[in-house]
């Protein structure tokens, strides 16, 4: 079934301030296998002239795949969310985020459509900081691949 | 620790040192567990299969995270990327086994743009077929 395109261009509130903290980039440094100092250890990281741990470049998706719950998941939506896969994703950095970090996410509907019975929409996340400062624009479009097996378009290609 | 790539020092054309690296399934449980991201087709075969993939795969987001790995390591630098775009061409499918998957990625310095920007084009395989398309990353460079 088609999505609502009603959704397009919805703005949703900022969310709740979400706090980077130290082990936590820790935490996702060590899930991606990345040994790279400026992760880890304050002192490597400030050597490269930031002012605390550097979180990688993927961490803001942990901020902004939770802020677009609010859309992919609004049952109004029509996205059949077991179905769904990931088909683009790009970051776009102002400055990198830092431990100590306080961010929250502003979501807005970019862009809905339908392809070969598959429903894509894409959304962006403004992330700011609590005092409004620009850190981070996240664009995800995601996937539902259509209901019926129809073995071509299993995985969007 | 100090970057010795400088921009005056790359060249378009240039190639990133090549890398390949193992996913096994329990790295996919540990990615969840760390981006929040439990969605059963990363870690639940039966589940995997009920909605018609062959088996689990990978996070898109492990994949992208795992290929920038080649531009962080080779800068220096992870905050010096501004920015990284990809799309998710083709599933990783890492199966419960030794094996598990390989993703082979490769790096090129595409263009040099203005403000010490460079941006490098990343090509990520993985059983010989490409996994992304558009892989891309812009850094700032001193």
């Amino acid at each position: 079934m088609p999505l609502d395109q009603s959704f397009v261009g919805r703005r949703y509130p900022p969310t709740v301030p979400y706090q980077v903290g130290r082990e936590k980039i820790r935490e996702f440094a060590a899930a991606i296998g990345d040994a790279n100092p400026a992760y880890t250890d304050v002192e490597a990281a400030r050597a490269l002239g930031h002012s605390d741990l550097v979180a990688p470049p993927t961490f803001a998706i942990v901020l902004s795949m939770r802020a677009s719950h609010q859309v992919v998941k609004d049952p109004a939506l029509g996205l059949d969310y077991t179905r769904v896969v990931h088909g683009e994703q790009r970051f776009s950095y102002t400055r990198p985020i830092v431990a100590g970090d306080e961010l929250s996410v502003i979501v807005t509907v970019e862009k809905i459509r339908s392809m070969a019975g598959s429903d894509i929409i894409t959304t962006r996340g403004e992330i700011v900081t609590t005092s409004g400062e620009a850190v981070c624009s996240a664009y995800s479009t995601l996937v539902a691949r259509a209901p019926d097996p129809l073995p071509e378009t299993r995985v969007p290609s | 620790m100090t970057t010795s790539v400088t921009y005056d020092g790359v060249e378009v054309g240039e190639q990133l040192p090549h890398r390949s690296f193992p996913i096994a399934r329990a790295d996919l449980v540990r990615y969840a567990g760390a981006s929040g991201d439990f969605n059963p087709i990363h870690w639940n075969a039966r589940f995997a299969v009920e909605v018609g993939l062959p088996n689990v795969i990978a996070h898109g987001m492990f994949t992208m995270a795992t290929a920038v790995r080649l531009v962080t390591d080779w800068i220096g630098d992870p905050g010096a990327v501004v920015d990284y775009s990809v799309r998710f061409t083709k599933a990783v499918v890492v199966p419960d086994d030794e094996g598990g998957a390989t993703l082979d990625v490769e790096g090129v310095v595409a263009e040099k743009l203005e403000d010490g920007l460079v941006r490098i084009d990343l090509t990520v395989r993985s059983d010989g077929d490409k996994v992304l398309g558009m892989a891309r990353a812009t850094v700032r460079l001193s």
